[in-house]
């Protein structure tokens, strides 16, 4: 009975967050288990006539109302698809590796060896037909040709994974230095964002539906925010230049964050805290889309980073009403009510995460670096 | 209770010769309905194979009609529905896609359907080990599939029908899918997965057993070795995705907690579960494609197979090592990196025995006398478009690299490479090769080249751009995206027609090959046909090898 009557409170909660196609996104969705901290980018602010528009980089104004920060406008073919052949610009070290392990190892390799097959397959044709070659011969066996095809894979595989080992081993590598923590949480069918390090800022991402089909009063994608199916009306801000650690969770279902031009995509899973981490050097923005599916709305949770320079960061952070690290009173945003999930304490950055929480899986950096 | 099949008088005929001859026929109803006949049976697999591809087919169109702009234009008509109902019914279309091919099309066209009709013909037995349980395993696939079909009609959750993906993936297939689509959905792979195990029993049985005098496991041909092997992955595996989706059952239905992070359980152990099936699952796909084209490739050169043994044991091999790189299905659930590195490194590993299988088949065909008729050019479209699918599956199989392109078009481009364009192409050259000595009828062969080259042309207009779209980073499962994928889309979508044109080419030419062909002979392959089907007459006489061949 129990579980019908969780079914009916689920059925209940479907039904409030199902949102017609015509308008996918709302300026609030729902968020039952969120805390009440400052999500300040929930309302739609008095400046969405401004943001509507080109946005016209006004630094004066952004600093005198602190609420209408600029947000910039993506560039083509950077962080977003542009209909390519191969793979999406780079914007990270590991990115830029994985990039060219990709196009400068495996592309040649599986070309060359699928040329090598056809043009073998097209010799057969043309000299072993059955007019060229009337008398089949009776070879079923030669040793060294057989040791040499064995052999001369293993070869290449190991060629290919030297640079694999090396491209994996980086990407769980965390830098050493300054490292700003973000909580990302897939939902059915948003992205929650939280800043744990700058007083628990809480940034909600829906997408932005185009015009016409938004809901009523609610904020239609223009250029500024970014293509079809990629704006979202809050962006996930991150700092250039820095290494960014995102503890990756869901609250429903499995989803996956992925950002193509970061070479990241960590799978969101409930009850686990998976960690990836980033370096862009790049300002701008970026997108990428929920990987995994997770439900009716799965193409419509679209994943927007907006890189700043540290200095606009910061700005950005205070804008929001958080705080940076080295602000008067670090842990004035640290109300006891805005705490993770199973209200275990805001970690620090030297706390191990997975205190407290007995089913979370983060990968432990000790344990992936020793 | 009386079992009805249980006298011999119900497989007699109206009438009762004093000789009891080979090819003595039971009436209609019991031979169709109560076979106990393994090439009946064969027969009856490969009919079913062929309904669940069209379905399976028609629904991958609907995929691509829907894919073929950004937007969406048509599953709001479809569904009957507007929003998240539409939605719903994408994730449907895809799951549905994905189980029909891989549980009612592929295995049953395989295993089922040449698995059955040939093995005990190449082995020299009279039928199968058990043909009562031969039976069982085929009547259980039909409710197996409407359970499926029927899961279309009901609720699961958002919309009408499962909507999990072919994966089933915990939690949205417990708590994220409301309704008894899934649980339909769930008992269907139940029963599909029991007629499979039981199935696997009877070929592993009948090839250990059944052999006629003289023919060693050395000597059996590699079709029945592909199929021995495959009987032992169906054997180890489905057992695991029994558990794996019983577990999901009760989750669902009985507040147990398998897979919810909440009350002790873990979404990444179905995962786990599912993969150690799925794995070795994609080799039940292939490995008796891999003998089908061993036995076309050798006939059609006019040589016996090169490196007998290393085919054979290559098939072993990558039976084994395929149950233990589950894990490279999982990169981005958050693995550690020595896991990583562990299934990345076992991964590649399987590269070397498929290799050793590629370039004997070129070695093979190397100094033959090959002719190129229709079964052969399948054999060679296979060889080609298994060697594209295969270093897609290298570049995969690099854990770092996997990053970037999990869950995008690459992934499904490289799979139906190795799938749609591998297992679908060895069927067809199977199909082509024993058409005549299974139905007496000799297919056309212009038609037959003709759907060849246009499905050829087709799959690879299709599915050759996903590499692109999956590189950009275009996600799987969706059915609207940014407007930037559009051009290779629409390309996709002009191949699925000219792939569709191919198979509208493939029923014509059976349907006229079936009434209007011409007989076929004992042996219409001639000289490089030397296994000991072609010993019989075309059809096989009902009852065959009543005195055992004897082999050298």
């Amino acid at each position: 009975m129990m579980r019908f009557l969780t079914n009916m409170m689920l059925a209940a909660g479907l039904a409030v967050t199902s949102l017609a196609v015509a308008s996918p996104a709302t300026a609030a969705a729902p968020q039952p288990e969120m805390a009440p901290a400052p999500q300040t980018e929930l309302a739609p602010a008095p400046g969405d006539e401004v943001e509507s528009d080109v946005p016209i980089a006004d630094a004066a104004e952004a600093a005198a109302a602190e609420e209408e920060f600029e947000y910039s406008a993506p560039v083509e073919a950077i962080g977003q698809p542009d209909g390519r052949l191969g793979l999406q610009d780079q914007f990270t070290e590991v990115g830029q590796q994985g990039a060219d392990f990709h196009n400068y190892i495996l592309m040649p390799i599986i070309t060359v060896i699928s040329l090598f097959v056809l043009a073998l397959l097209l010799w057969i044709v043309v000299r072993y037909n059955r007019r060229s070659n009337p008398t089949p011969s009776k070879t079923t066996h030669n040793t060294v040709l057989e040791v040499v095809w064995t052999l001369v894979p293993v070869l290449i595989l190991v060629f290919i994974a030297v640079p694999s080992i090396s491209l994996l081993a980086n990407q769980y590598d965390l830098p050493e230095g300054e490292v700003v923590t973000i909580k990302v949480t897939g939902n059915q069918w948003y992205w929650t964002y939280e800043y744990p390090d700058h007083g628990d800022i809480t940034v909600i991402s829906n997408m932005l539906a185009e015009e016409g089909e938004q809901a009523e009063g609610a904020r239609f994608r223009t250029d500024a925010d970014g293509p079809r199916l990629l704006a979202v009306d809050n962006r996930l801000v991150i700092p250039a230049n820095t290494t960014v650690r995102f503890l990756v969770t869901a609250s429903d279902v499995l989803h996956s964050f992925a950002v193509p031009a970061f070479w990241t995509k960590i799978d969101a899973v409930p009850g686990r805290l998976n960690e990836r981490w980033v370096n862009v050097e790049r300002p701008g923005v970026y997108f990428g889309q929920c990987s995994e599916l997770c439900g009716a709305r799965h193409a419509f949770m679209p994943i927007a980073v907006e890189v700043l320079p540290p200095a606009d960061f910061a700005r950005w952070v205070r804008s929001q009403g958080g705080t940076m690290p080295g602000d008067a009173d670090p842990n004035a945003g640290e109300a006891p009510d805005t705490a993770l999930e199973d209200g275990a304490p805001v970690p620090t950055e030297d706390e191990n995460l997975i205190e407290g929480e007995a089913e979370a899986d983060i990968v432990d950096q000790a344990a992936v670096t020793s | 209770m009386t079992d009805t099949a249980a006298t011999p008088a119900h497989f007699e005929a109206s009438h009762d010769d004093a000789h009891h001859e080979a090819d003595h026929k039971p009436g209609f109803f019991v031979r169709w309905f109560m076979s106990t006949n393994h090439k009946d049976i064969g027969t009856l697999y490969l009919i079913f194979a062929i309904v669940a591809g069209i379905i399976g087919g028609a629904i991958s169109g609907m995929m691509r009609v829907e894919l073929a702009e950004p937007g969406i234009q048509w599953l709001e008509s479809w569904a009957g529905a507007g929003g998240n109902e539409a939605l719903h019914m994408w994730n449907t279309l895809i799951t549905a896609h994905g189980l029909i091919m891989v549980f009612f099309m592929v295995m049953p066209a395989m295993i089922g359907g040449f698995g059955n009709w040939f093995v005990p013909l190449m082995i020299g037995a009279p039928d199968m080990a058990f043909p009562r349980m031969n039976n069982i395993s085929f009547w259980l696939l039909v409710p197996a599939f409407l359970l499926l079909l029927g899961s279309t009609f009901v609720s699961g959750g958002t919309g009408m029908g499962a909507g999990t993906g072919w994966t089933v993936y915990a939690p949205l297939s417990t708590t994220g899918s409301v309704g008894p689509a899934v649980d339909m959905a769930i008992l269907s792979l139940h029963l599909a997965g029991a007629s499979s195990i039981l199935g696997a029993i009877n070929f592993i049985t009948t090839i250990f057993n059944m052999r006629a005098p003289g023919m060693t496991l050395h000597k059996m041909p590699l079709f029945v070795w592909s199929v021995l092997v495959t009987a032992f992955l169906l054997l180890l595996a489905l057992p695991v995705l029994a558990a794996a989706i019983t577990m999901l059952l009760t989750d669902r239905n009985f507040d147990t907690t398998f897979y919810t992070a909440s009350g002790g359980g873990d979404p990444l152990l179905y995962q786990h579960l599912f993969w150690f099936f799925g794995h070795p699952e994609v080799y039940i796909m292939i490995l008796p494609g891999f003998g089908m084209v061993s036995q076309v490739v050798a006939t059609f050169s006019k040589k016996p197979v090169f490196g007998y043994l290393g085919m054979a044991y290559a098939m072993v091999a990558i039976g084994v090592v395929g149950f233990v790189v589950w894990a490279h299905h999982m990169f981005t659930v958050g693995l550690s990196l020595n896991t990583k590195l562990y299934f990345t490194a076992a991964t590649m590993i399987i590269a070397v025995p498929t290799g050793i299988k590629i370039f004997s088949w070129i070695a093979t065909m190397w100094g033959g006398s090959v002719s190129f008729k229709t079964p052969m050019v399948w054999a060679l479209g296979f060889i080609f478009m298994f060697t594209v699918g295969g270093v897609t599956g290298v570049v995969l199989a690099n854990g770092g690299f996997d990053d970037i392109v999990h869950d995008t078009y690459y992934v499904v481009a490289h799979f139906h490479y190795v799938l749609s364009l591998g297992a679908v192409f060895a069927i067809f050259a199977g199909w082509y090769y024993w058409f005549g000595k299974m139905f007496g009828r000799m297919y056309n062969e212009f038609l037959g080249q003709v759907h060849f080259w246009l499905f050829f042309v087709g799959v690879n207009i299709l599915f050759f751009p996903m590499h692109f779209l999956g590189l950009d980073g275009m996600p799987r499962r969706y059915p609207d995206y940014p407007d930037a994928y559009q051009y290779w889309n629409e390309i996709a979508t002009i191949g699925y027609m000219v792939m569709a044109a191919g198979m509208a080419v493939f029923f014509v030419n059976m349907i006229w090959s079936l009434f209007a062909g011409k007989k076929a002979a004992d042996n219409y392959w001639g000289e490089g046909a030397t296994t000991l089907e072609w010993t019989l007459s075309s059809p096989p006489p009902y009852h065959q090898f009543n005195k055992l061949p004897h082999i050298d």
